[in-house]
């Protein structure tokens, strides 16, 4: 789960983390009026739950209030990578000596959290992190050590000579991995962490992602998602017990298990067609799943034919076959439908198709192959 | 021979008496896996499908001599119940429960090391050595005892792979699910190593997903350390970025763990990698000369 720039540095504060003094906006007004109690320069920022925002134009320095107007109008609104900005942060102008990034995440090889920093901070941090990998320091976490104050020391002295940009560092680098253990955090990211011209360590922004698994032991987390109209749909979907994302093609696919559902999708591109979406049923082969399983994928009107596959393993075939029949008499569908159904019972299931009119085809190629053609005879 | 369950495995399964535990107790009992126990704190004393059920793992271990274990627990309790299996002395430690917190399995890591404890999971769908044991929720209908060494990150492609080797006549000596969560137990490089040594295997599939770096280092590791031919598949090519495709760890985040990358990886040193499940087989039979 993700949350905006605001939200990530509100938990910062909390931790006493020094953070930039900022102000959430609605409308061009507030903005406007944000400005004028921070004074000039600010910084408009749009809060969209995606990345590069600031490429994409949603960042301004503003240097009075006419250009805040401005920055205001053009921001709010504005489409990012299919979100629109509904708010913005008005965020205080700081003037700044150097750009150091500081992030917490966890590193599957090593099993632990692992904390990144560099003294080349700032927006180009991923093409450092290609170009220049040595440029960032990765320091593995021990669990049962944590970031205990000698480790937070030693991660600060990669970065700093001066001591008393070490002394902050070794504070904050503690507090930071705290609010990631707290929080249940996969990412806590801080790019760039400013050296002001003063000589003092500030979060210029903020951000953080959680883990899903963990929700239900955040209560305070959770409450912060905003899901989009796509994820509001991917929700929904996990309450049914699946798992749907939605894709731009034209070939809805019905398939049990993440694996398989993902190599389904390969299969329709590997033959020159485009999946419409990624859909795991689960395990289960009850009857309503394949129906609000159908429900969801016609939903998508650029879906031009659907393509089940099914390995049955403790799922069974004949009761996958059960559930097609009677969501195809509940839901009237006008577009074709391509079956493959393999494995555990499949020799009942088939039988039960085939009774039901129902055509099938023996291999996922198989599959593939004719709801591809299918799509394109559709559209012709 | 086979890897890590075979006919002498003393199985003991955790949240016995739950829906899942209960249900895929008997399936394992019907393979033909010696399921020594259950564990259900508050329920010792019961029977499960005529399998005596105990308070702790202590005690289950104490009177049924187990060295392996199953874990059907929920998600929030499952990383508490490894933690229980190796302080009892279990070796190896198959935990299905989907959804467990990633930091859960950070915390739990140090102190499995620690006891010299094995770990396969979670989220994952179990291992199998067919003919021997099945352990965990696997469909073994569809395993034929073989040659063939597979792991997988995912469950259901696990599946469409071996029913495809078994129709091919290549039977397997065991398969493994390493589960589709961030951080887990073995990964591919330790049981490789496995396989290396098991001279009942002849040849290995690897299929893996997209999403960090496990395949890229197996790709070094065979490399490094492998003799036997490895054949591979990645699912996920079209995956777009940002986007969890069911599994947490199938994620490909700022550009890392894309399925090119690792197909390249693998490509570079030599593994083959199908473009479809229905090339393995023709790819292990070239590779075998059969």
């Amino acid at each position: 789960m993700k949350i905006h720039e605001y939200q990530a540095k509100e938990i910062l504060a909390r931790y006493e983390i020094p953070v930039t003094n900022e102000i959430l906006c609605y409308s061009v007004s507030e903005v406007q009026t944000a400005a004028q109690q921070l004074g000039f320069p600010c910084v408009v920022k749009a809060q969209v739950l995606t990345g590069g925002r600031g490429k994409a134009g949603g960042v301004k320095l503003v240097r009075n209030a006419e250009e805040a107007t401005l920055a205001a109008e053009k921001i709010l609104g504005m489409d990012i990578k299919g979100y629109t900005v509904e708010k913005v942060l008005v965020a205080q102008g700081v003037s700044f000596v150097s750009e150091i990034y500081a992030g917490l995440t966890i590193d599957r090889n090593t099993k632990s959290a692992v904390f990144m920093v560099s003294r080349e901070g700032g927006v180009e941090i991923e093409e450092v992190a290609k170009d220049n990998p040595e440029a960032i320091f990765k320091f593995a976490v021990e669990p049962d050590l944590g970031m205990a104050p000698f480790f937070a020391r030693k991660i600060a002295f990669a970065l700093f000579d001066d001591l008393s940009l070490v002394r902050q560092a070794t504070d904050l680098f503690q507090k930071l991995y705290k609010v990631f253990i707290d929080t249940d955090a996969s990412l806590v990211e801080i790019n760039p962490l400013v050296i002001t011209s003063d000589n003092q360590l500030l979060a210029l922004d903020g951000k953080m992602t959680f883990d899903d698994n963990a929700l239900f032991r955040q209560p305070g987390i959770l409450a912060l998602n905003e899901p989009s109209e796509d994820e509001k749909k991917e929700i929904d979907a996990k309450d049914k017990g699946l798992s749907y994302i939605r894709l731009d093609g034209s070939i809805g696919c019905m398939v049990n298990g993440a694996g398989l559902a993902m190599a389904t999708m390969d299969m329709i591109k590997l033959y020159g067609g485009e999946p419409a979406n990624f859909l795991d049923i689960g395990g289960s082969s009850n009857p309503q799943k394949v129906i609000d399983a159908m429900n969801l994928i016609i939903s998508d009107k650029n879906v031009k034919v659907v393509m089940i596959n099914i390995f049955g393993g403790i799922t069974r075939c004949d009761d996958v076959a059960k559930g097609l029949v009677a969501a195809l008499e509940q839901i009237k569908i006008q577009i074709p439908i391509v079956i493959r159904l393999s494995g555990t019972n499949s020799k009942e299931g088939l039988e039960i198709l085939k009774n039901a009119n129902l055509p099938t085809v023996e291999t996922m190629s198989e599959a593939a192959e004719k709801a591809i053609s299918l799509s394109v005879d559709f559209l012709r | 021979m086979s890897i890590l369950v075979n006919k002498n495995t003393k199985l003991l399964v955790q949240g016995i008496t739950g829906r899942d535990g209960s249900f895929h107790t008997k399936k394992m009992i019907d393979y033909g896996t010696q399921v020594v126990g259950g564990v259900s704190p508050g329920k010792g004393g019961q029977t499960v499908h005529g399998v005596p059920v105990f308070n702790t793992v202590s005690d289950a271990v104490k009177e049924t001599g187990a060295n392996t274990s199953v874990i059907f627990v929920p998600a929030p309790f499952a990383a508490d119940a490894v933690l229980e299996a190796a302080e009892a002395g279990i070796d190896l430690v198959i935990a299905i429960s989907e959804g467990v917190p990633t930091l859960d399995m950070v915390r739990i890591t140090p102190y499995l090391k620690k006891k010299g404890t094995k770990l396969v999971g979670a989220n994952c769908p179990g291992l199998i050595s067919p003919g021997e044991a099945m352990i965990g929720i696997l469909p073994g209908g569809i395993f034929m005892k073989g040659n063939i060494g597979l792991m997988s990150r995912s469950g259901t492609l696990t599946y469409e792979m071996v029913y495809q080797l078994t129709h091919s006549g290549l039977g397997q000596s065991t398969c493994v699910g390493i589960g589709g969560d961030p951080v887990a137990g073995l990964y591919y490089e330790e049981l490789l190593q496995m396989f290396e040594e098991d001279p009942e295997t002849e040849a290995i599939v690897l299929i893996g997903e997209i999403g960090g770096d496990a395949e890229e280092r197996a790709a070094q590791y065979i490399k490094e350390h492998i003799t036997k031919p490895v054949v591979g598949f990645i699912g996920g090519l079209t995956a777009p970025p940002g986007k969890r495709m069911g599994h947490a760890g199938a994620i490909i985040s700022s550009g890392t763990g894309t399925g090119a990358e690792k197909i390249a990886a693998f490509e570079a040193v030599g593994v083959q990698v199908a473009r479809q499940p229905s090339e393995i087989p023709e790819l292990l039979k070239k590779l075998l000369k059969l």
